[in-house]
């Protein structure tokens, strides 16, 4: 299992919360919130490690978007970048709704 | 010129598209459909972070509700909560959280029960049974979780659910035996131990866990109602299982607990001829007629 986390910089605007996923077999879990200072931060803990790069990669693309400052939380269970991508989509979504 | 072809589709499946799996609903969002449209308010929700403490210390990603949904409600307008399990998570094991929540949302519905309100309960399982990353703690849990069921069921039913695919083994199977009611669909299992544990321990001549028809031939949904271990059979549809959920506790208790003919099934089993194989066919006709 690894931890990572990263951070990027947001508008003021804060989400509302919302949850989505399942840790399982090539899938996860996004627990979405506001955050409590003006950045936006991510934290992960995946049951496959060395791919820090890959998942910055999935990252740095998604918050070229998304501007809000949100507490993301993951819980991976060995989700493909593109199910990760998906998965923080429909947090998006969900939160916005 | 072209000429129109009438397409007609058999009825079947026709159903098949117009249904709404159960089965491939996640465990909140089967409490949800369980629960009376608008009622679900989930307790210790992902947000309040209740996960288990021993995974991380094993190296293994937690989720944030362990695995059990516990959700209050209303079914048929009256109270209600429903406890639904992932299986996705971890094979649906029953860690120290998960089982927890378990047990306390059964204490707590039977305290509802005591100061007079009527508050039913439904479990949805998907488990492999105890979490052998928690297993002390998982097996205790599991005693507090019968002790709870057995408790509540004095006042009201609880209903076990069984959709698949994960199944219902272990610690869990012998939750459902405790049920005042069990549904299953075909594809759900129902069995003490797992065919790939029993294969582990025992060797592939005693039993081929890769055999679909021969497992689902003896703890599949189908065998399980023909042999009296399941009340309803249902298909996997999401309408259907909450219909015959509500049906169930229209009709209150059951005359008799399933758990309480524990002596027709010791008498039953002590007669059985262990010294053969016998056929899933057979085996249900035993059980009707032995075991009632």
């Amino acid at each position: 299992m690894e931890n990572l986390s990263f951070e990027y910089s947001a508008s003021g605007k804060k989400p509302k919360r919302f949850h989505v996923g399942v840790v399982g077999s090539g899938d996860l879990e996004i627990l979405l919130e506001p955050s409590k200072d003006s950045m936006a931060h991510v934290t992960i803990q995946t049951s496959v490690g060395g791919f820090e790069g890959t998942w910055k990669a999935v990252l740095d693309r998604f918050f070229e978007r998304y501007e809000e400052a949100a507490n993301i939380e993951i819980h991976d269970s060995g989700a493909t970048p593109g199910t990760v991508a998906l998965r923080l989509q429909q947090a998006v979504e969900g939160s916005r709704a | 010129m072209t000429e129109s072809v009438e397409y007609q589709l058999a009825p079947e499946v026709l159903s098949l598209s117009n249904r709404r799996s159960y089965i491939e609903l996640n465990a909140r969002a089967r409490a949800t459909q369980l629960l009376d449209p608008g009622t679900f308010h989930e307790l210790l929700d992902p947000f309040d972070r209740v996960e288990s403490p021993w995974l991380p210390l094993q190296g293994i990603v937690p989720q944030s509700d362990d695995g059990c949904v516990v959700a209050k409600g209303r079914i048929d307008g009256k109270p209600a909560v429903v406890i639904a399990m992932e299986g996705k998570f971890q094979g649906g094991s029953i860690g120290e959280v998960c089982g927890m929540k378990m047990a306390m949302a059964f204490a707590l519905a039977r305290q509802d029960n005591e100061k007079g309100i009527p508050t039913r309960a439904v479990l949805s399982l998907e488990s492999g049974g105890v979490r052998l990353q928690e297993a002390n703690i998982g097996e205790l849990v599991i005693a507090e979780i019968y002790a709870e069921l057995v408790a509540l069921r004095r006042h009201i039913p609880v209903i076990v659910v069984i959709a698949g695919s994960t199944g219902c083994f272990g610690g869990m199977s012998l939750a459902a035996g405790l049920a005042s009611y069990v549904v299953m669909t075909r594809q759900a299992r129902l069995s003490m131990n797992g065919p790939e544990v029993i294969e582990l321990e025992a060797g592939v001549e005693e039993l081929d866990a890769s055999n679909k028809p021969f497992i689902w031939g003896y703890c599949g949904g189908a065998q399980r109602f023909a042999a009296g271990a399941a009340d309803v059979l249902v298909e996997d549809d999401a309408e259907e299982i909450t219909n015959a959920v509500k049906a169930l506790f229209r009709q209150g208790q059951p005359a008799q607990l399933r758990s309480d003919k524990y002596d027709q099934y010791i008498a039953f089993l002590s007669a059985l001829d262990t010294s053969r194989q016998w056929t899933a066919e057979e085996i249900c006709k035993a059980w009707k007629e032995g075991a009632k």
